[in-house]
């Protein structure tokens, strides 16, 4: 401060003053810190783990070795040598199982973003939209609860009344469930792109006489795609990070099968399966889960990413 | 004034009114609990340009809209009265405004061309309603539509670009090409060359007088030297009443009305 | 030319008949979409609704003088006098497996609800005590109707004898059933008949007020942070990407992340609502701070200018003016952020909040479950009893998100309409 300052402008503000909002300052940034420590942590949690498990397993074995059953290593000695670590059942399970939540929850989902933004009234709207939500907001484990006491036995009952045998646990089962959770999730991502086609575009659709539906299908859709595009991936991505759907209702069964009606298991519900109860801390089996969810991250980051990418870009489009 | 109405040979006569292609009749509109237009009765002339004038706000655009039923799309629109095309009420329950929109075309305020192809732009109309039935009538009817638009010279080597490269006259044009395609009766234009720099609105122009020629043209706009230029009637709007319409030449040089007077004096606008 | 705009052509049906299929596409999503919600909570309420009753059975039970030492009523034989009690109510109990069924209609609950009565009443002793005790789970489930009667006569694990004796019990109106009040004031249990949701709630409870506790205020100042004081720059364009990819990193990730920071790392105790909150707080932040940066957007930027102007530092100009107004919708994020956390399974299970934990937890550092967590835990027990509870008790986790959900849309549209008056 310079010395000259006439005193009305010195003393209007105390030093005390001051160094408090220094003081609010700081815990501001230190607050904004804890998300990116939350990132670090993550990160540093799985990489360090992970790594130790990649020295008793090479890294290759476990990307694309066909079998997995960590539970054999009975004896202390036989660490690393025993078990299987080969994640691609369990790869194939993730994406089967989020395959079938997609192919339920993508038509769906548009079909509901079109009807709400396109048809619906601002009053059906306003109902509709709320109820969507629910659907997001009830917990998985109520889906997981469904998905096995209900869905699954239903499934088996009618695959019975064909001749066909189902297992118990079904790929099937868990992915209708999730699918169904994740209807909103594509819907009100979708409605959000739809809604930001320019309105010149459909007037000038419609007053050429084009019907709503042509409207949509030749100049809504196309314009909204890559929108609609990063909506789908973003609900893949969750998806595939699912757990207590697939934990409840997909079972532990290492499967490497395409197979709807077969039992498979997942990424995450190994996790569960492996970190839940006592566990040794340097066996390859507690190890692989970290490994796992490594996997998992990278992945799910990855579909993130690009997702909010081409929805950024998209946005840019339409200002 | 008088420089601008000598531009363009006067192409009315008295015998317009005998059949007009569009007739309004004690038109009210209210959106909401607010009306727009009061007890508006107006008819057009085919195959002549009519503008519709006045201030912003005067209802001019929401006049022109109900022609196509435009208006339609907004939930809280009323519209009492009734439009006939052709002898025909457009608000008839019978009335398809698929059909009627095919009929009676529109040019907007801003060039809107479809995030398509050129070609695809103007295909479009082709294509939906199932005007063609092979590929080469569509590619002939896309090349005859541009080249009606004045258009086809400046692109017929890149219709596989996006609409939206063209240049914002290009794209208007472009957006009327569609609009031609179909084969309309009746284009509304709505300030097509508000957006415009003069050379592109000068080359609109000249494009909407060639027009009136297969179509009946009624533009709204803004500027009444455009209005002088390129329209052979005018209708004079203010605060959602059809003050005054005529022969533009009359509109221009001996308005009976004093709002009419003022505003084309520019003392109001 | 002589298309006429009412005549229909063949080509024009067709369109129209298109559109109104492809409207009638999107009804049927949302109804199918809608219909399985509804049909998901019917059945579930449906298969709970059980839960909420409890079956009693009365006994007529000799508390004859020589069973008892009047100095040590507490060491009496009250499992011995329910079994003689029941022998003599059903003397037609003669094989092992009979006599083991005979025992198994009562919970094993029922001495300690003797030994209280006595304990209460000792001058009872020597008359004949008629109590109402607690049915086990399968008399339960057979009376209130949930397992069918088998040709053969058995109902699920109830052999032909014990239903003779339930339905001779129902002729003699000494069995019935009373609101299960212990559902909601008990803890976990092995017997289904006794479980209840109390110790979970308090769980919950703990681990939900942590979460607000540490997500709440840092979320708030972060989003303070990042939407007044940092200029756009590649900082805060990394702590912008940090915070959208980590609202949608998995869950179960966050849960690993407490295990190995938290549990392994920092030695906090397992199983905690500490730990169960902390993990759940970081999981909610990117919520929390998403929803704060856009109620900071909304307060009209005349007011910031009003209190700069009036000689405000930024800090306060924030502080008093801007974040008050703010607040609603902040809160209104805050509870959509708690009402996600609370439904949270899969990182608790992580943490280690899955264990068995009959006693209500008494600190944030004693072993605790969570609502979720114990659905989970009933719907993967073996015991036929426990399914009516995990139903029931994802209908009281429902309610608690309905409850949640709704004061968020009310308070958003308080927050709404004083802004609507704010701007004109």
């Amino acid at each position: 401060m310079n010395i000259k300052t006439a005193g009305f402008l010195k003393n209007s503000f105390s030093s005390r003053n001051r160094l408090r909002e220094k003081a609010i300052y700081i815990i501001l940034i230190a607050s904004s810190l804890v998300a990116v420590g939350t990132t670090a942590g993550i990160i540093l949690s799985l990489v360090f783990e992970a790594a130790r498990f990649f020295t008793l397993v090479p890294i290759t074995d476990f990307l694309f070795g066909l079998n997995w059953s960590p539970q054999t290593a009975i004896r202390a000695d036989q660490i690393g040598s025993s078990g299987s670590f080969g994640a691609l059942p369990l790869i194939t399970g993730t994406l089967l199982i989020s395959a079938i939540a997609m192919f339920v929850a993508a038509p769906l989902g548009l079909a509901a973003a079109i009807y709400l933004s396109e048809y619906a009234s601002a009053s059906q709207r306003s109902i509709i939209k709320p109820l969507l939500e629910i659907l997001a907001g009830i917990p998985s484990v109520v889906y997981g609860f469904f998905a096995a006491l209900v869905i699954a036995p239903f499934i088996r009952m009618s695959g019975s009344g064909f001749g066909l045998e189902i297992a118990s646990q079904s790929a099937l089962a868990a992915g209708l469930a999730m699918g169904i959770m994740i209807v909103p999730l594509i819907s009100s991502l979708s409605d959000d792109v739809i809604n930001a086609v320019p309105t010149a575009l459909k007037d000038a659709s419609l007053g050429m006489g084009a019907t709503r539906s042509e409207t949509i299908i030749h100049i809504i859709l196309p314009g909204a795609s890559s929108g609609i595009a990063g909506s789908m991936l973003l609900a893949a991505s969750t998806a595939i990070g699912e757990t207590m759907i697939v934990v409840m209702a997909a079972g532990l069964a290492a499967n490497l099968t395409a197979n709807p009606l077969d039992a498979v298991t997942t990424i995450t519900a190994q996790i569960v399966a492996l970190l839940t109860g006592d566990q040794e801390f340097d066996s390859a089996k507690t190890l692989s889960a970290f490994a796992l969810g490594l996997l998992l991250f990278c992945v799910t980051l990855a579909l993130n990413s690009i997702a909010h990418k081409i929805v950024k870009n998209y946005r840019v489009k339409y200002e | 004034m008088e420089q601008a109405l000598k531009m363009r040979a006067d192409t009315s006569n008295a015998s317009d009114f005998k059949n007009p292609i569009v007739s309004a009749k004690n038109v009210d509109v209210f959106y909401g609990n607010k009306q727009a237009l009061f007890d508006i009765s107006l008819d057009f002339p085919a195959n002549q340009v009519t503008s519709l004038i006045g201030p912003s706000g005067c209802g001019k655009t929401t006049f022109l809209k109900c022609i196509n039923r435009m208006n339609d799309l907004i939930s809280t629109c009323k519209i009492e009265g009734n439009i006939e095309i052709e002898g025909q009420d457009i608000y008839a329950n019978s009335v398809d405004v698929v059909a009627l929109r095919a009929h009676v075309g529109m040019v907007f305020q801003k060039p809107n061309p479809f995030p398509k192809s050129i070609f695809e732009n103007v295909a479009y109309g082709l294509r939906i309603h199932g005007l063609t039935n092979s590929k080469t009538e569509l590619a002939d009817r896309v090349e005859n539509s541009l080249q009606k638009a004045a258009l086809w010279d400046e692109v017929c080597d890149r219709l596989d670009e996006p609409g939206t490269s063209l240049s914002g006259g290009q794209q208007q044009r472009l957006c009327i090409a569609r609009t031609i395609a179909i084969q309309p009766k009746i284009i509304l234009m709505d300030e097509p060359a508000s957006a415009l720099d003069p050379i592109a609105t000068a080359k609109i122009e000249e494009l909407i007088d060639e027009l009136k020629t297969n179509y009946t043209i009624i533009i709204v706009t803004h500027s009444m030297q455009q209005a002088a230029r390129v329209s052979q009637y005018t209708a004079f709007f203010h605060l959602g009443e059809l003050v005054e319409h005529g022969k533009t030449k009359t509109i221009f040089t001996t308005p009976k009305d004093e709002r009419t007077k003022n505003y084309v004096t520019g003392r109001i606008g | 030319m002589n298309r006429h705009f009412s005549v229909r052509s063949k080509h024009l049906a067709t369109r129209h008949r298109f559109e109104v299929i492809f409207k009638w596409f999107g009804r049927i999503s949302i109804f199918l979409a809608l219909g399985f919600l509804v049909l998901m909570l019917a059945i579930i309420a449906n298969m709970g609704a059980g839960a909420l009753q409890q079956t009693r059975i009365a006994l007529d039970v000799p508390l004859l003088q020589e069973g008892f030492d009047i100095n040590y009523l507490d060491e009496a034989d009250y499992d011995g006098l329910i079994k003689s009690a029941l022998r003599q109510r059903f003397p037609d109990a003669t094989s092992r497996s009979q006599k083991r069924q005979l025992n198994n209609l009562l919970s094993i609950e029922a001495p300690f609800t003797l030994k209280k009565y006595v304990l209460k009443n000792p001058d009872t002793i020597g008359s004949t005590a008629r109590l109402w005790f607690i049915a086990s789970d399968d008399v339960d489930l057979f009376f209130k109707g949930s397992i069918e009667l088998a040709p053969e006569g058995n109902a699920g694990r109830l052999i032909s004898e014990a239903v003779a004796w339930v339905n001779e019990l129902k002729a003699a109106q000494a069995i019935k059933t009373v609101f299960n009040f212990n559902f909601f004031t008990g803890g976990d249990s092995r017997e289904p008949e006794l479980a209840g949701i109390f110790s979970a709630l308090v769980g919950t409870a703990l681990s939900l007020l942590i979460c607000l506790a540490i997500s709440f205020p840092i979320g708030v100042l972060s989003a303070i942070y990042l939407e007044e004081f940092v200029a756009k720059n590649r900082w805060s364009d990394f702590v912008e990407i940090n915070i959208t990819n980590l609202a949608a990193v998995p869950s179960i990730v966050f849960g690993i992340l407490g295990l190995t920071i938290f549990i392994n790392g920092f030695g906090l105790p397992r199983s905690s609502p500490l730990v169960g909150g902390m993990v759940l707080a970081l999981m909610t932040l990117p919520t929390i701070i998403i929803a704060s940066r856009a109620a900071l957007r909304s307060v009209p930027i005349s007011i910031r200018h009003a209190a700069i102007g009036l000689g405000a530092t930024p800090i306060q100009t924030i502080f008093h003016h801007v974040t008050p107004l703010a607040m609603p919708a902040m809160l209104t994020g805050a509870i959509i952020g708690m009402a996600r956390a609370l439904g949270e399974t899969a990182p608790l299970l992580m943490i280690g909040m899955v264990a068995f934990i009959v006693d209500v937890p008494d600190s944030i550092f004693s072993p605790a479950t969570a609502l979720p967590v114990q659905i989970f835990l009933w719907a993967d027990s073996p015991e036929r009893a426990f399914l009516e509870k995990a139903s029931a008790a994802i209908i009281v986790l429902v309610v608690f998100l309905i409850i949640m959900n709704l004061s968020a849309i009310i308070l958003r549209q308080k927050f709404q309409k004083k802004f609507c008056k704010n701007n004109f």
